[in-house]
């Protein structure tokens, strides 16, 4: 069967186009099971982006699950391969409460990982992937990257305390500085490392900027040598890379380089990924990964404005019409590429490119 | 990208207030002060424009991109956590969240606390971090009343000058959390927008500074 580019949706042109992007760099298809056991998720409650899970018995009693996420599977079904390197995609839907209806949603997300034997090519060609994808949803795009290996090492500077690590690391995520100080202050933290941790959370702006900043803020920091390193090896993308130290994810799971991507006129992230060792290493695997999803659900809002029309032609026919000759008509428009609708009178509010009546 | 930062501003004494800071830092919009019914005013030159929207309403829309920034109570932002930055602490609208009771109150830690509040998640993530079980009454108004007819042992509710409840002999238990407007930015826009909006919070900065 043909079909056309007026067939498909715009957001299965995107996940089409995704696909053909990361086929094209050596990634193949991971085709997963609908349901996984329960177990699976509990166990990494904390990975998730929300704990609501769709739940069932299946015939043999076991409590399964309908899939909130895609990663936690790749991982639990692939064999672990630390000397070498898997990469393989995905397009799924996964199951998750919206946070705004409290319902749940089937969501269609897009995405890759990359385990194995990670090196510092994996980490640039995850990223310019990343880049090259929000490229393909638009055109006004910004890939906003931290590194949490540079995050540690500022916490570890200003405390040993983990509940008010992981407190400072909640404001950090919210760039609210004023909260820092608070905290700082009522934690007897000097103002000295209050004033570093607050200077690398307020940063953010195009990447050598922002590495020039760090080398001054703090000089001997180890993971400003590799973060150069690879802000460098992205160098065709430098107009859409911002460096951010507002990093608000789990740190439990995740470590080194981690992203988001945003596009105009979309409220909320679009694309999220990073390197996620820890999770591998809580898992039992020696690999270790890094990856990205595209949540297409956050796209609805700029997708839908793309269509100007229903339908391209607009096809009114009568009582006394000849029904071959409307059977040949209809017939001749479709075949044209165009497509057309055949009504006896004109709906409301429908949005057609041409009218022709017969 | 929409050249104007759009700034959601809370109906009412607060963004009357707020909205003076920002007319003293530079992004003045006169009509806003002409008497009408409208909700929506810009100023082309300022590159802002200002919505009122109900106070329990401007995380929301700051959180969903209808608006780039806003001003919120902090009471809103601990309540429904909208994935936002606060980006300042703009030390007007003070206040504090409490817990607060009849005078004589003397909680009984054999039985379940009854709390009446409008701000549950406050509430129970407050108990839950003392370890206290708790049954929650989500009310809508009028909370100072619930432990006068018995419908609560105390209230967790926001407290400004604690006249209300002396006047119904209730008192101020403890404190939860002091609470005061946040200039607060969508993550989004904050990046497509960083320089505008970066300049109007350190505008606001220096007005908090020089008041």
């Amino acid at each position: 069967m043909k079909t056309n580019d007026y067939t498909l949706r715009d957001d299965e042109k995107i996940i089409f186009a995704l696909r053909s992007l990361f086929e094209k760099y050596g990634y193949a298809q991971y085709k997963m099971v609908k349901f996984e056991e329960y177990d699976l998720y509990v166990r990494n409650k904390e990975f998730l982006v929300s704990d609501n899970i769709i739940t069932f018995n299946d015939t043999s009693g076991k409590l399964m699950a309908l899939k909130p996420d895609v990663t936690l599977s790749i991982i639990k079904n692939t064999k672990d391969n630390p000397d070498g390197i898997r990469k393989v995609y995905y397009n799924e839907n996964v199951y998750r409460v919206s946070k705004s209806s409290k319902a749940f949603r089937e969501l269609m997300q897009v995405g890759l990982e990359c385990m194995g034997s990670i090196d510092g090519y994996c980490i640039s060609e995850t990223l310019s992937l990343a880049a090259m994808s929000l490229k393909i949803i638009s055109d006004s795009s910004i890939l906003s990257i931290t590194d949490l290996d540079v995050i540690s090492y500022v916490i570890n500077l200003v405390t040993d305390d983990s509940r008010l690590a992981s407190e400072l690391l909640a404001l950090a995520g919210e760039k609210n500085l004023h909260g820092i100080a608070a905290l700082c202050a009522e934690n007897g933290i000097s103002d000295e490392k209050c004033g570093l941790f607050c200077k690398v959370v307020a940063l953010h702006g195009r990447p050598g900027a922002v590495i020039e900043k760090l080398r001054e803020i703090i000089p001997d920091c180890p993971a400003l040598i590799p973060l150069s390193d690879t802000v460098r090896s992205l160098g065709e993308y430098e107009d859409m890379l911002e460096l951010d130290f507002s990093y608000s994810g789990n740190i439990k799971y995740y470590n080194g380089i981690v992203f988001k991507g945003y596009v105009d006129d979309v409220p909320a992230c679009v694309l999220s990924g990073g390197q996620y060792d820890k999770l591998m290493a809580k898992m039992g695997r020696k690999s270790k990964a890094i990856g990205f999803a595209v949540y297409l659900d956050e796209l609805e809002k700029i997708l839908s404005k793309g269509k100007q029309y229903d339908v391209d032609t607009l096809l009114i026919y009568g009582d006394g019409t000849d029904r071959k000759a409307l059977t040949e008509k209809v017939k001749e428009l479709a075949q044209g590429g165009s497509s057309v609708l055949a009504l006896r009178n004109v709906p409301p509010k429908l949005r057609y490119r041409q009218l022709i009546e017969i | 990208m929409d050249k104007f930062v759009n700034v959601a501003l809370p109906k009412g004494r607060l963004g009357e207030k707020v909205y003076d800071m920002f007319e003293k830092a530079g992004y003045e919009c006169p009509s806003i002060r002409e008497p009408n019914r409208k909700l929506i005013f810009e100023n082309p030159e300022a590159g802002v424009r200002y919505f009122w929207v109900k106070p329990s309403d401007v995380a929301i829309y700051v959180e969903r991109g209808a608006a780039d920034i806003g001003v919120a109570g902090k009471d809103i932002l601990l309540e429904y956590e909208p994935d936002v930055f606060e980006l300042l602490d703009l030390d007007v609208g003070k206040c504090r969240m409490a817990v607060a009771g009849p005078k004589d109150f003397r909680d009984d830690p054999g039985r379940t606390l009854i709390v009446a509040t409008k701000f549950s998640n406050i509430a129970s993530t407050y108990y839950n971090s003392l370890g206290r079980d708790i049954d929650i009454i989500h009310l809508n108004g009028s909370i100072e009343i619930a432990p006068i007819l018995g419908l609560s042992d105390v209230i967790v509710d926001i407290v400004e000058t604690g006249a209300t409840l002396r006047e119904n002999n209730l008192e101020v238990l403890e404190t939860i959390v002091p609470i005061s407007a946040r200039l607060i930015a969508n993550k989004a826009s904050f990046r497509f927008k960083s320089e505008k909006i970066e300049e109007i919070a350190a505008g606001l900065a220096e007005v908090i500074k020089n008041d």
